[in-house]
């Protein structure tokens, strides 16, 4: 299968900063990925980059065979939601009666469901729109484009919890019923990591996961108990993480749990938890430099 | 509920099995399609699928092209013989386990167990 978008060895230099380093990876046609990563990693310079609206230093960047940079099929063929998209200012109505213009899939059917859904006012002004609204039509500009690449980039601010599950709900239903390579770029990883199939990792510029979900899942877990049988259990094995609190302590070790590792720790009366995908990726990532973070702030 | 740090696709094929171990899913009956697994544990269609297949593959569930997903006669019966091979060492020696850490001597797990088949 043709890759959606392939990321060939891309880097992104400005001046002094490297905001995405050597990153390679590829996107299969449709799938719901996960872009994954602290704030400033390069989350939203990567799908600027898949999107045409950067070009890479070095290293190149496809989009169903094409250079996405200013190459108009490419771009027809997706639809970027952005954090804190800017509208201009008309009303809703005609704010998705233009995003319709620009989409080759769009479904108004959906669109009209969408809007319904999230009640949005669609006589009412995108400058008088509250927080939570503004990501609410960006949501339904996404959906209802039914792009062949469609990427959300943290596309819920000011959407409370149920909005944000309605917004899960939407993309599943219409997902099934029309696959397309869908890529959600976010930091509530407990909320949308059972959607996901495949994730890509990003930490300071640099792909440190790119694996399906599954996959990914299962790779730590953590005992529970008195340091002493703790230290016991650990032995040679690899402790992503540690904390000491008094005579207890807790350890995340790499590696899958079998039989033998549960009854050893059933012996040693320790306790044992899954590691969810959320923790998994804060041990795969450090964070980030803040010359990175606020420069990436500042292009936005 | 789905949880954390297991396969998704194995907890999806999981659970169908223990309706089919249950009488939920009868034998010949259609199971849900994976969109609808996918809508009603809000997980990816494609993990969902991946679960049915799983089971497909263990001879659990068969394919009616265009119509969908059903549960091999037999199947029970299969499921049935597997969970009781590993009961023992799921069940039964956890249990010894703890009865010996506890001092609970056999003839007393024994009376103890016979006490709650009484009850149940």
């Amino acid at each position: 299968m043709t890759p959606a978008v392939r990321v060939d060895h891309v880097s992104r230099r400005y001046r002094r900063v490297t905001a995405i380093d050597e990153a390679s990876f590829a996107l299969d046609e449709g799938r719901i990925h996960g872009l994954l990563g602290r704030n400033g990693a390069g989350k939203t310079t990567l799908m600027r980059l898949v999107t045409g609206l950067e070009r890479p230093t070095s290293g190149s960047v496809e989009v169903f065979g094409n250079d996405p940079f200013e190459h108009e099929a490419a771009l027809r063929r997706t639809c970027f939601v952005k954090e804190s998209q800017t509208y201009p200012d008309l009303s809703v109505a005609r704010v998705l009666a233009s995003a319709r213009l620009l989409q080759p899939a769009w479904d108004d059917e959906l669109a009209a469901a969408l809007v319904a859904d999230f009640d949005l006012p669609l006589g009412r002004r995108v400058r008088k729109l509250s927080r939570g609204m503004r990501s609410a039509l960006g949501i339904v500009i996404g959906l209802a484009s039914r792009a062949p690449l469609t990427l959300f980039d943290e596309p819920y601010l000011g959407l409370d919890a149920p909005s944000r599950a309605l917004f899960y709900d939407r993309l599943l239903a219409d997902f099934a019923d029309h696959p397309r390579t869908v890529v959600l770029s976010t930091h509530l990883i407990d909320e949308v990591a059972n959607l996901l199939e495949r994730v890509v990792v990003v930490d300071r510029g640099r792909v440190v996961i790119d694996a399906e979900a599954d996959e990914v899942r299962g790779t730590a877990y953590t005992v529970v108990g008195p340091a002493g049988p703790v230290a016991q259990f650990v032995g040679r094995r690899e402790v992503v993480a540690r904390q000491d609190v008094g005579a207890y302590a807790s350890a995340t070790v790499r590696g899958r749990l079998d039989a033998s590792e549960r009854r050893l720790a059933d012996e040693l009366r320790l306790d044992l938890s899954p590691v969810s995908l959320q923790d998994l990726v804060a041990h795969a990532t450090t964070g980030s430099p803040d010359d990175a973070r606020s420069f990436e702030g500042g292009l936005r | 509920m789905i949880d954390e740090g297991r396969p998704i696709f194995r907890q999806i094929a999981e659970r169908i099995a223990a309706e089919v171990l249950d009488g939920t899913l009868a034998e010949e009956s259609q199971v849900p399609s994976t969109n609808e697994f996918a809508a009603i544990h809000r997980i990816n269609p494609a993990t969902a699928a991946k679960g049915v297949n799983e089971l497909v593959d263990a001879g659990v569930l068969y394919k009616k092209r265009g119509i969908g997903m059903f549960v091999t006669t037999g199947a029970r019966k299969r499921l049935l013989a597997e969970r009781r091979a590993r009961f023992d060492t799921e069940y039964v020696e956890p249990l010894l386990r703890e009865a010996a850490r506890l001092g609970i001597r056999p003839e007393e797990l024994h009376r103890l167990i016979t006490e709650q088949e009484v009850t149940a």
